[in-house]
C-alpha cells in the first residue's frame, strides 16, 4: 500500500495551491484528482462564464496571470489553461482519474480510498471545492411535470432550453448572469430575488474588486469580523466579468424587461408562491452595498488614495409596487425553471466525525477537529477572499504552517520531545 | 474635559437573547416553541379570545395573567363594534413584532432610540371575503408599514434598524410567506 506523508484531495487552484506551498517545505505528498485538473471548470461550467474577478487578481503562490488583458475576466477555458499551466510549472505530483472513496482515521494518522490504490497518510487537505452539488430546495419535487429543470452545473447556453418563459430562481451571481443571457435570447425571465449582495462592476472608475483588495476588505480574518456565521453565508456578489465592464444588477435587470418577484416560498397545487418580502431584501442589499462604499471612501480619504473620480452613490433598487405572489406553472408560460439557488460540497466520502448536527464540515480556519486533517477554498475560510482563486495563496499558506508543525509534533506542541 | 456617554437603555436584555442563542448550540430542543390562544363565541360576530400558557424553553411556561382580546365587526358591518376587527389585529401583531424588533437590534448596535413610531395600512377589497368576485383574494392587497425614528443614528442606520427587524421578525414572515394552517374539528 502505498505511503506518503500528505494527500491533497482535489487538483484544482486550492490544491495545487497547497502543494506548492508543500513542496517548498519539502513535505512528499500527491493530489489525487477524479478527473483532470481543473476538472469542474472543464465541465461544470456554462458556454459563456467569465470570471467576476479581474485577471490580475488572480494570484497563486509563486504563479499569477500572464496574458494580455490584466482587466479582463477569463473564460472558463482560460482558466483552465492557467491552472493546468500552473500544474505544470510547480510540478505538481497530481493522480488523475483517482476518485477518492472514503477517508478514515488510521493509525498514525488516515487511510485513503480511492478507486485504484489506498494510500496510508499521516495528514490529509480537502481541496475538493465547496461547489460539488447545487444546493436544489425540496420544493422543486412538487414543480408540474413537463417543465425543464437546470441548475448552473447543467446549464451550458440559451440554445439549450425550450422556447417560453423561464423561471430564474435565486438572484446571486449565477442568477444574474444566467437571467441576462437568458432573457436576451428572447425568453422572458422571471427572476425570483432572495438575500443578495448588491455590487457595481465600477466604482469612482475603478474595479470594484481593485477596491476591496487595496482598502484590505480582502484580506478580514475570520476572526476579527463580529458574525463569521453570517460572513460564511452570505451569497455571491451580484456580478460578472464582461468587456464592457457592465453591472447587471436589479435595476438594470428590470430596465430590460426581466420580472422581479420575491423569493420562491412554495409550490403549491401548481402555483409557485413568491414571497411579500422583495422590497425589504432591496433595501438591505442597498444598505450593504452603501456600507462597503462608505468603507471604501473612508479607506481612500485615510490614506490619501486620489486615484479614481469621486465618491457616488447608486439608485436605490426599483421595486415593482405589486409583484406577483404566485405563478401558475401548469399554464405553459413557464417553461424552464434554472435553481440558482448555490451549491454545496460533497464530502460524502469523508469518514471522519468532523461533521455538526446539520452535516457542516466544524473547523476552525481550516483546522479540522480531527488532528492532521484541514480543508481549504470553504466561504471565508480563514479570509473574506477564501472563496476567490486568490484566497487560495494566503490560505494554503497558513495551512501549511500548521500542518508542518503537527507532523513535527503530532501528539502536541509543548511537550519536550518536540521542542 | 472628559465626555461620559451614557450607555444605551432601549430596555432590551440583549445579553440574554444573546445567552438563549449560544445555549441553542448545545441544546437545540430548547427552540421548539408552541403559542397558544383560545376563542369563544360570544354573539354574532363577536369573539373573546384568551392567551395564558405556551410551550417553550423545554418546559410548560404561561404569562403573567390571562390576557383577553374581544373581536367583532364595526357597525358598518351591521355589528356591534365590541371589539376590533381579526385583521386589524394582524396588523397590531405586524407592527408590534417589527417595533420590538426594532428596539433589539437598536439595543444590539448600541444606537439609542427616543422614539419609535409605525403607522401600518392594509388594503383590501370586500369582493374577496364577501363572495363577490372569485378573482379578488380574501385578505390585504399590500400592507404599508411606515416608521417615523428618533434616535441617535444616522438616517441610513436607522433605516438598517427597520430593514434588519424585518429579516428576524416572525410576525412579518407570518404574512409574506406561506404557512400551513390545518383546522380540525372534533
Amino acid at each position: 500500500m502505498p505511503k506518503v506523508t500528505t494527500v491533497v484531495i482535489g487538483a484544482g487552484h486550492c490544491g495545487l495551491a497547497m502543494s506548492r506551498c508543500l513542496a517548498d517545505r519539502s513535505i512528499d505528498h500527491v493530489i489525487l484528482e477524479r478527473g483532470e485538473t481543473a476538472n469542474s471548470w472543464r465541465t461544470q461550467r456554462w458556454d459563456s462564464l467569465r470570471l467576476l474577478t479581474p485577471n490580475w487578481l488572480t494570484r497563486l503562490p509563486g504563479y499569477s496571470y500572464r496574458g494580455v488583458e490584466p482587466d479582463g475576466y477569463m473564460t472558463a477555458p482560460q482558466v483552465v489553461q492557467l491552472i493546468d499551466e500552473y500544474a505544470g510549472v510547480t510540478g505538481a505530483p497530481v493522480r488523475t482519474r483517482t476518485t477518492v472513496t472514503s477517508v478514515r482515521p488510521a493509525d498514525g494518522g488516515y487511510l485513503v480510498g480511492t478507486d485504484q490504490d489506498s494510500w496510508e497518510v499521516r495528514a490529509v487537505v480537502l481541496a475538493s471545492g465547496a461547489c460539488n452539488t447545487a444546493a436544489v430546495p425540496a420544493l422543486h419535487e412538487s414543480v408540474p411535470a413537463g417543465i425543464t429543470m437546470l441548475t448552473p452545473m447543467s446549464y451550458r447556453t440559451p440554445g439549450q432550453l425550450p422556447e417560453g418563459g423561464v423561471l430564474v430562481v435565486g438572484a446571486s451571481a449565477s442568477g444574474i448572469q444566467i437571467a441576462d443571457e437568458v432573457h436576451r435570447s428572447g425568453r422572458a425571465v422571471t427572476l425570483a430575488v432572495g438575500e443578495h449582495v448588491r455590487m457595481p462592476r465600477s466604482y469612482r472608475g475603478l474595479d470594484i474588486l481593485w477596491w476591496m483588495d487595496a482598502s484590505g476588505v480582502l484580506d478580514e480574518r475570520y476572526d476579527e469580523v463580529p458574525d463569521i456565521v453570517r460572513a460564511r453565508n452570505l451569497p455571491s456578489m451580484q456580478l460578472v466579468g464582461s468587456a464592457n465592464r457592465v453591472t447587471i444588477d436589479l435595476n438594470a435587470l428590470s430596465g430590460m424587461g426581466v420580472r422581479l418577484v420575491g423569493r420562491l416560498a412554495g409550490v403549491r397545487d401548481g402555483h409557485a408562491q413568491f414571497s411579500g418580502s422583495l422590497p425589504n431584501l432591496c433595501a438591505l442589499a442597498d444598505l450593504k452595498l452603501g456600507r462597503l462604499l462608505d468603507t471604501l471612501d473612508g479607506w481612500a480619504d485615510g490614506t490619501g488614495f486620489d486615484g479614481g473620480g469621486p465618491p457616488e452613490r447608486f439608485a436605490s433598487t426599483e421595486v415593482p409596487s405589486s409583484p406577483p405572489l404566485a405563478l401558475d406553472l401548469r399554464n405553459g408560460e413557464i417553461r424552464t425553471i434554472i435553481w440558482a439557488t448555490g451549491f454545496r460540497p460533497d464530502l460524502s466520502w469523508l469518514d471522519v466525525p468532523v461533521f455538526n448536527r446539520k452535516g457542516h464540515l466544524i473547523h476552525d480556519g481550516g483546522v479540522t477537529a480531527w488532528p492532521g486533517l484541514y480543508v481549504l477554498g470553504m466561504p471565508f475560510l480563514r479570509r473574506r477572499k477564501s472563496s476567490l482563486i486568490d484566497g487560495a495563496a494566503a490560505d494554503a499558506f497558513d495551512l501549511t504552517a500548521h500542518l508542518a508543525a503537527y507532523l513535527a509534533c503530532p501528539a502536541g506542541r509543548g511537550l519536550s520531545a518536540c521542542s | 474635559m472628559a465626555v461620559t456617554n451614557l450607555p444605551v437603555d432601549n430596555g432590551v436584555n440583549v445579553e440574554a437573547l444573546l445567552g438563549v442563542r449560544d445555549a441553542l448550540a448545545d441544546t437545540p430542543e430548547i427552540a421548539q416553541f408552541q403559542w397558544r390562544a383560545t376563542c369563544s363565541w360570544v354573539k354574532g360576530t363577536h369573539s373573546k379570545s384568551s392567551v395564558d400558557t405556551f410551550y417553550g424553553f423545554g418546559g410548560e411556561q404561561h404569562h403573567k395573567t390571562t390576557f383577553t382580546y374581544d373581536a367583532d365587526h364595526p357597525l358598518a358591518f351591521a355589528a356591534e363594534d365590541n371589539g376590533v376587527t381579526p385583521v386589524e389585529y394582524v396588523l397590531v401583531a405586524l407592527g408590534s413584532c417589527l417595533t420590538a424588533g426594532v428596539a433589539a437590534v437598536a439595543q444590539q448596535r448600541e444606537i439609542q432610540l427616543r422614539s419609535v413610531q409605525a403607522t401600518i395600512e392594509a388594503e383590501m377589497d370586500l369582493h374577496g371575503i364577501l363572495g363577490a368576485d372569485p378573482e379578488i383574494r380574501n385578505g390585504f392587497n399590500g400592507i404599508t408599514v411606515k416608521y417615523k425614528i428618533d434616535a441617535d443614528a444616522t438616517s441610513d442606520e436607522i433605516r438598517a434598524l427597520v430593514a434588519q427587524s424585518q429579516k428576524r421578525s416572525a410576525v412579518y414572515d407570518a404574512i409574506t410567506n406561506p404557512t400551513n394552517i390545518t383546522v380540525e374539528v372534533a
